[in-house]
């Protein structure tokens, strides 16, 4: 199983079944408390379970960071068409990996999750779209959803509340832009993982062209916890405006990695000095990417900072997916942008201009720039290429791809510089060093 | 109507319905937002970001081409951050871009070319490798050229939404995106080239046109396409008299950007091999060339010695000839033969139907009626195959307009995948499927019928009772073959019908008759081949023939006149709706003639007086004579199309006439189409493209 | 085309979990799961899959082509994934990489001459805070050394 040894400077709400016996289970899940938030939510008006996620104030885990509740209650109640909720499980911001302990480790939360959802809005069909990468987990959510049915957790007549609910896992096939929630839809539906044109947004046109709830993984399995205690008991854990708790994805030079969870606004010295024990080799910080590839870079003495989106925006980055990777004094900064830069090229979908041409401009560009060949007004041109692309692609990936890319070269400029002062012998180009990785 | 909603566009107040986008919005008052992906009447795409539009309050810039008019709003399209990015955005399109417009077929009249002209930068920054992927043939017709590709869709679109073939998707991702053809390696699809027509680069480009000429090289010539009934404006591009091109890319004719592989492609045959280039006189059984003087005066003396002996002339007249040269015949014929014995191939019951609808008015469907009907319902016609102009319109109709189609067909027809109700009905028992789909219908609120040969007779007549008695709007359209089948039947080539469907004083022979006349004296055949599978009864009938090739039955004559083709001559033809449009000459031909010169040399030759042998005053007379073609001149001068009203009463009908369609596919145009090389070219089955 | 019995119930499910006259929802999931169980998306492949979930040839071309897990290329009877995105790059799974393709000969999607193993440098497999990472067909490994890497490239070409 995969997950850490609790932490004392944890706030362990979606976690805390983790490590018991057989946590995967149901047997374990109704042992504890598993279950009971759905049943309270079936004696719930619809508005009062959107009031209590209001209240919460938890905000979508994905990385956008949408209110949940309000995201809810655009979902139109009068629709004559049926409704569908639709689990992102397709985690693959760079830097990410708690979806994947959520499901391994408690499956039946996030079940329940949707469950909750399904009630609010009469949904009686849903999805857990799960990227293909993570096949194991798909096995394991079939299990919980088999288990479910046949304790009557899923299916006609749910424990005898004469609520029907049908779910199934559905697989994705390597791309990232279907996190994009309607790229999704359209991977869903068995197309190319391409955007729509919104609006119409899923609450009113989402699966096949229906009103649709859709969450991240760790948005769905925050709710459980919510019904069962309400909404306030879960804001009065984090910041005003910014309700809960948050898992952590806490990854590279650090003593101890692994995925956390922690309260909205959590202190990011704090987590980089006791959930996840120090640097590494006592080396000094150099950076943080605080949120997943796609955030704003920040540097070590920008760091000292409360993780909540306020602080975050502040700071001009993000919380993003929770996905934070540290970054010692070693590490060469302009292959790290390069690696960001391949990653977004690699994933673009091509649908527009600016991210299909810009990414792979700027991967031909900082390729070139990684091996010490060109001038300063290449660099300078990275950062405007970056700035070409930002707000002006058809979704958000371009943005993720410019945003690191724009901070990085502003933050470390001298780096890029330095490399290009390198003697001619140390920097011959690779060959096929731009052949695609497609 | 909701009320309009008001906004400004660079300072400019405008007022748009609700629902308008804002890149539409902006064209009502002359501002033009640039767009690749944008095309109207296709699906929106938002991929080219092009559009980008300041809009205040908003925190971005927003694409002008999914943006609604919102009260209020106000837009501008020339800020200094809209300027920029489309300078950006040009510039990250041609970093991948080949700048090979000195050997590209688009350069000249290639938007993007067009685009960095007026926004670009003057010189590039992109200094690495750009992706290269070899070119690659889907089809005779189809060549694609992916590094050229801005993937703008425009071409995935028009050949889904547009025509219904979803032959191009897009496969791989990112910048690899390639767009890519149905069979993997190869195009099997309806080869019209719409494809090519809308790209807005050289990405696609034409087998016939590629590395031809330069566009600015070329006269560009509007007129009418020769082959099917729905008179498609096709541009002719004409270099040196010879056609290099077909399109409509000024989407100027009844048919907007529309053209099939006929009218785009299919004008190769005028350059065919076999082209008839002088007279052929048959000499001791053999057919040789002649000079016109000898030809002409030998048909003459033959003729006229016929006819004063009072032995049978009979004329079979073309679908493809002009209305000026149908009336022309028939006035040669009644007037200087005094033969009643003239026809022509006739393939849809038009008299049948004008009499069915006598005392209605407004009754007959234009070709803009089936883009804007409520409903249709379709008896006994393969459109995309036959009529593949008016399968669009009923297409964009359900597209636009969610209009509702009904099919009564012996056969799966293209139109079953979106059609409201297909009903399968064995040839000659359409008829009787009618009566369960009477309420659907009546519901509709208008309705157009469209049918084919398949009803004919009294059948016309009960269908027109059936579409009486549904109590609402209801127009029809009876479909004919050629390009101006319906105009030879207006134009009087029947034997029991003069000019404007008056009747005639002496009923003559059908072509079925003179065939089988043993006694037929002499047979004259203008632009037809009725000899193609029928033999002639009389073994001594004097033969003669204009055509532009040594049909079946050029190949049984005693002399032949090369004729001109539909693209070398003036003149007007009628559709199957009976819309007059006007030929426009595209191309002089060497040793043909018009057969409306021919005409009216023989006549000389006759010494018959038979009027003005000049196309534009034979059309005064038309207009002057014939029920329903008093047109306004200036629609048809600039280009347009004028529905004609025929008689408004009772048609004599002569039980004797044979009607039926050649049921043509789209790869075929009856004994024109094989002298096409580039229909007899197209690997795909025809008929069999969505029966799969 | 058939498919095992375990395959066939698995597209009988995921036929009925998607709404009426929706099948094509059921494509990608249909051409991961046949793929598994045939090694590659042949021509074959796609037509049955196309004509299962009622689309064209062409659409099933278009997805297969956009998403990295569907092949149309064998690979190597183990499918070897390392990544190299940023947290594992921090943590040396470039150097994993480069150690991989030096020892098996092969590039990024190559197979080695015996058909045993395949490579494929991957981005994010979601395994970030236990970088670096690497998947064997469908399994994790985790906190992968040089060292283990070595001995299961060793494993692997031995178990031809």
């Amino acid at each position: 199983m995969l997950y850490n040894p609790p932490h004392p400077a944890e706030t362990k709400i979606l976690t805390r079944r983790f490590g018991l016996p057989n946590s995967e289970s149901l047997d374990t899940y109704l042992a504890n408390d598993g279950y009971k938030a759905f049943l309270k939510a079936t004696g719930m008006t619809s508005e009062q379970i959107v009031d209590e996620v209001k209240i919460s104030n938890l905000r979508g885990r994905g990385g956008a960071g949408f209110p949940a509740g309000m995201k809810w209650s655009f979902v139109p109640r009068q629709s004559p068409k049926p409704k569908y909720i639709v689990v992102n499980a397709d985690e693959s911001e760079p830097g990410t990996c708690k979806d994947r302990v959520l499901m391994e480790n408690d499956p039946h939360q996030l079940i329940e999750g949707v469950l909750i959802a399904g009630k609010v809005i009469d949904a009686h069909r849903g999805w857990i779209y799960i990227r293909g990468e993570y096949r194991y987990l798909i096995d394991i959510m079939d299990r919980a959803i088999d288990e479910a049915y046949k304790n009557g957790y899923l299916g006609r007549n749910i424990r005898g509340t004469g609520f029907d609910f049908e779910l199934s896992t559905h697989t994705g096939a390597g791309a990232y832009e279907c996190g994009e929630e309607s790229a999704l839809l359209e991977s869903l539906e068995g197309k190319r993982g391409i955007p729509r044109i919104r609006p119409p947004f899923p609450a009113v046109s989402g699966a096949f062209q229906c009103p649709t709830i859709l969450n991240n993984v760790e948005t769905f399995c925050a709710v459980p916890s919510i019904i069962l205690h309400g909404g306030q008991k879960f804001a009065d854990v984090g910041v005003p405006k910014a309700g809960g708790t948050r898992l952590l994805c806490l990854s590279g030079h650090i003593n101890t990695p692994g995925v956390y969870e922690i309260p909205l606004g959590f202190p990011m010295m704090r987590a980089i000095n006791e959930l996840g024990g120090g640097m590494l080799g006592g080396r000094k910080l150099k950076a943080v990417v605080p949120g997943g590839s796609s955030c704003p870079i920040l540097k070590a003495e920008e760091c000292d900072i409360n993780m909540d989106y306020d602080s975050m925006a502040k700071a001009k980055t993000m919380l993003g997916s929770g996905g934070m990777v540290v970054l010692d004094e070693t590490t060469d900064m302009v292959q790290f942008a390069l690696r960001i830069m391949r990653f977004y090229q690699h994933e673009s979908c091509g649908w527009c201009i600016p991210c299909r041409e810009g990414t792979l401009w700027l991967r031909k560009l900082l390729t070139r720039l990684n091996q010490g060949i060109g001038t300063s007004d290449d660099i300078s041109m990275v950062r405007e290429l970056a700035g070409n692309m930002l707000g002006r692609t058809f979704c958000p990936l371009g943005d993720a791809a410019a945003m690191p890319t724009i901070s990085i070269v502003e933050k470390f400029r001298d780096e890029f510089e330095a490399r290009l002062a390198r003697p001619a012998s140390s920097r011959m180009p690779a060959p096929g060093d731009l052949v695609s990785i497609a | 109507m909701s009320n309009p909603v008001n906004l400004t566009i660079n300072g400019q107040p405008v007022q748009a319905p609700p629902g308008t986008l804002v890149i539409d919005a902006a064209k009502t008052v002359g501002i033009q937002i640039p767009a690749f992906c944008y095309y109207q009447g296709l699906s929106l795409q938002a991929a080219c970001r092009m559009c980008l539009v300041d809009v205040e309050k908003a925190p971005k810039l927003l694409a002008a081409c999914t943006l609604l008019v919102g009260e209020g709003m106000v837009v501008n399209t020339e800020s200094p951050a809209v300027v920029k990015a489309r300078k950006d955005m040009l510039e990250f399109l041609l970093s991948n871009h080949p700048l090979d417009c000195p050997v590209c077929d688009k350069g000249g009249e290639c938007e993007l070319q067009d685009m960095v002209f007026r926004y670009g930068a003057g010189e590039s920054r992109f200094t690495e490798v750009k992706l290269h992927v070899d070119e690659k043939q889907w089809s005779p017709v189809v060549f694609f050229d992916a590094p050229r590709c801005i993937l703008c869709y425009r071409c995935v679109r028009i050949c889904d939404e547009g025509l219904g073939v979803k032959a191009l998707g897009i496969t791989n991702r990112g910048a690899y995106s390639e767009i890519t053809p149905n069979m993997g390696t190869h195009l099997e699809c309806d080869e019209c080239g719409s494809c090519i027509d809308i790209c807005p680069v050289g990405a696609l480009t034409s087998g016939i046109y590629r590395y031809q000429t330069r566009p600015w090289e070329m006269e560009h010539v509007g007129t009418i396409c020769t082959h099917c009934g729905d008179g498609c404006k096709t541009t002719l591009g004409v270099r040196n008299s010879e056609i290099i091109r077909g399109n409509n890319r000024d989407r100027s004719g009844i048919n907007g950007e529309f053209l099939c592989i006929k009218g785009r492609y299919g004008f190769d045959f005028v350059n065919h091999q076999e082209r008839l280039q002088s007279p052929l006189v048959r000499v001791d059984g053999k057919l040789e060339e002649a000079s016109w003087s000898s030809a002409l005066a030998l048909v003459a003396a033959k003729f006229s010695s016929i006819e004063s002996a009072g032995g049978k002339i009979g004329v079979v007249g073309s679908s493809r000839t002009t209305n000026e040269e149908n009336f022309y015949l028939q006035k040669f014929v009644r007037q200087g033969l005094h033969s009643p014995h003239i026809d022509h191939r006739r393939s849809g019951d038009v008299a049948g139907l004008l009499d069915a609808l006598s005392g209605k008015t407004g009754a007959l469907a234009a070709t803009a009626d089936l883009y804007t009907a409520n409903s249709l319902l379709v008896i006994g016609a393969d459109l995309a195959q036959q009529h593949p102009f008016l399968a669009f319109q009923i297409r964009a109709n359900w597209r636009h307009h969610q209009s509702r189609t009904y099919v009564v067909a012996s056969g799966p027809v293209r139109e079953d995948s979106f059609a409201t109700r297909t009903v399968q009905a064995a040839p000659g028992t359409e008829m009787d499927a009618l009566a369960g789909l009477a309420d659907s219908l009546r519901a509709a609120g208008n309705l157009v019928i469209v049918f084919g040969d398949a009803v004919q007779g009294d059948a016309v007549r009960r269908l027109v009772d059936f579409g009486s008695g549904l109590g609402i709007p209801v127009k029809y359209l009876c479909l004919v073959d050629y390009s101006n089948s319906r105009g030879a039947l207006d134009m009087g080539l029947a034997p029991d019908l003069l000019p404007g469907y008056r009747p005639a004083p002496e009923t003559g022979m059908t072509v079925a008759q003179m065939l089988a006349d043993k006694d037929l004296a002499a047979l004259w055949v203008v632009g037809a081949n009725p000899l193609e599978k029928t033999a002639l009864a009389s073994s001594s009938a004097f033969v003669v023939v204009q055509d532009l090739f040594l049909t079946e039955t050029a190949q049984r004559a005693d002399v032949i006149f090369p004729a001109a083709s539909a693209y070398e001559k003036n003149g007007t033809v009628t559709n199957t709706c009976g819309e007059v449009q006007r030929l426009q000459k595209g191309l002089g031909v060497m040793g043909a003639k018009p057969d409306l010169d021919i005409f009216a040399l023989l006549a000389r030759h006759m010494r018959l007086n038979l009027g003005a042998t000049q196309p534009d005053k034979i059309f005064e007379e038309i207009r002057a004579s014939v029920s329903g073609y008093n047109v306004a001149p200036m629609v048809l001068a600039t280009g347009g199309a004028a529905l004609t009203n025929p008689v408004n009463g009772r048609v004599p009908q002569s039980a004797a006439a044979a009607i039926a369609s050649s049921r043509d596919t789209l790869f075929t145009s009856g004994t024109l189409g094989r002298y096409s090389k580039i229909l007899g070219n197209v690997m795909e089955a025809p008929g069999g493209l969505y029966q799969r | 085309m058939t498919f095992s019995q375990e395959t066939e119930a698995r597209f009988e499910r995921l036929l009925s979990s998607y709404p009426e006259g929706r099948h094509r929802a059921a494509l990608i999931p249909m051409l991961m799961y046949a793929q598994d169980e045939v090694g590659l998306v042949t021509q074959e492949l796609k037509e049955e899959v196309a004509r299962r979930c009622g689309v064209t040839p062409l659409q099933v071309d278009e997805v297969v082509g956009y998403y990295t897990m569907l092949r149309s290329k064998p690979m190597g009877k183990t499918h070897l994934q390392i990544c190299t995105n940023i947290s594992c790059l921090l943590r040396g799974g470039d150097k994993l990489w480069d150690q991989a393709c030096h020892k098996l000969g092969i590039g990024h999607n190559e197979v080695t001459a015996d058909g045993a193993v395949s490579l494929e440098e991957v981005e994010c497999i979601g395994a970030c805070s236990w970088a670096p990472a690497i998947q064997v067909n469908y399994d994790f490994r985790h906190n992968v050394t040089p060292d283990q890497l070595d001995k299961l490239m060793d494993q692997l070409r031995g178990a031809q």
